[in-house]
């Protein structure tokens, strides 16, 4: 499958075979989560980091099976570099109606990156003033968990995180996805 | 992308399906095009059974009368040596090719066998009449009732048994429709 009959495919699910909702209901939810959790955990970002992130990964677990009934892919990725194809253009565009751009690749084709022009999770966000948060906390790290379960179910084991957000007044959002490994034997999986 | 609708007609012991075709492209245009397919099945489906990626049966129920009943040990049993078959099945493809989907058809006499293997590793078995048509539409569609009701259910534990009313429901409302 070419790159642009994926872009197609990705936009086709989302007007056809996705049911919308308001993306404000969406943006405050994801919000009122965050806040909580800094809240809850008197905030130690690393720890909210890493709540999102299990949230996100217990998400992707789940999320694939939806994804791949939708999208009706049947076809193994041939390499990482397709796989990153259709999470850019086929995942994100079904599941956010966004299509984030795919740079930086290592040599070895194992690492690349996620570039955020735009990021439904984000409207309306500043991070509190508390001088930690702007260099703690990764706001919208739910997206890097949902990427590692749902990878894993299709037998990648990869390593996601952000490296830099605009909310942190950097220049790009970006997220930098690491493939450890595929693998190889099918055993279940614990829900974390 | 392809919608399909379905209107199922219940007549004696099969029923007719009109699946009307709209196009997106032209649906999006003033000009309207519409594909009329009549094609004439009988929905008669056995049994589902899903197996979890490490081969243990985690759904198993009847549609119609016409299989045996097994003991649910047997069922387990089943399950599994399916399990351990497709697997083999998937490792001596005879082709060049380096991987194989494994055992999908499995026809009879009596009954025919679809298997469906998500990329995740889940098994979908639809048991059927041999005359049944089309059931790589309706294995499928099976799939798509289990990610929404199945796997969007917060509570359901992954690759455990699945005791869902409402998947139930839908999957007995697509293949029985008529009753």
């Amino acid at each position: 499958m070419s790159s642009t009959s994926r872009a197609r495919l990705g936009e086709e699910v989302w007007k056809l075979r996705t049911d919308k909702i308001n993306a404000e209901l969406v943006t405050l939810t994801y919000g009122s989560v965050v806040a909580q959790l800094c809240k809850d955990l008197d905030g130690d970002y690393a720890e909210v980091n890493k709540q999102l992130d299990k949230m996100g990964y217990n998400i992707g677990l789940r999320l694939i099976e939806d994804f791949l009934a939708k999208s009706n892919m049947q076809q193994k990725c041939a390499n990482f570099r397709d796989t990153a194809d259709v999470i850019s253009k086929v995942g994100f565009k079904m599941f956010l109606n966004i299509t984030p751009t795919i740079a930086n690749w290592s040599s070895d084709n194992k690492q690349f990156s996620l570039l955020f022009d735009e990021n439904p999770l984000a409207d309306f966000v500043e991070l509190p003033d508390d001088g930690k948060a702007q260099s703690e906390l990764w706001y919208s790290n739910m997206l890097c968990g949902v990427i590692r379960g749902a990878l894993e179910m299709v037998q990648m084991s990869v390593d996601a995180h952000f490296v830099s957000d605009v909310l942190r007044g950097n220049d790009t959002t970006e997220m930098r996805i690491n493939l450890i490994r595929y693998i190889e034997d099918e055993m279940p999986q614990d829900d974390e | 992308m392809l919608r399909h609708r379905q209107l199922p007609v219940h007549s004696l012991q099969s029923s007719i399906i009109i699946i009307i075709v709209i196009s997106p492209r032209t649906a999006d245009t003033s000009s309207l095009g519409l594909l009329i397919g009549i094609i004439i099945t009988t929905m008669v489906v056995y049994a589902v059974l899903i197996l979890n990626k490490a081969g243990g049966l985690i759904y198993q129920r009847d549609f119609n009368p016409g299989l045996q009943k097994l003991s649910s040990n047997d069922y387990l049993i089943l399950a599994g040596t399916f399990h351990g078959v497709h697997a083999i099945t998937s490792q001596i493809s005879p082709t060049n090719e380096t991987s194989s989907s494994g055992l999908e058809v499995l026809e009879s006499e009596n009954f025919v066998m679809r298997c469906f293997q998500t990329l995740t590793g889940t098994k979908f078995l639809i048991f059927a009449e041999p005359r049944q048509q089309n059931l790589d539409v309706v294995v499928r569609r099976v799939y798509e009732l289990y990610a929404d009701y199945v796997m969007k259910n917060p509570f359901y534990q992954i690759e455990m048994p699945i005791r869902s009313e409402g998947f139930d429901r839908h999957l007995t409302s697509y293949i029985k429709p008529h009753q």
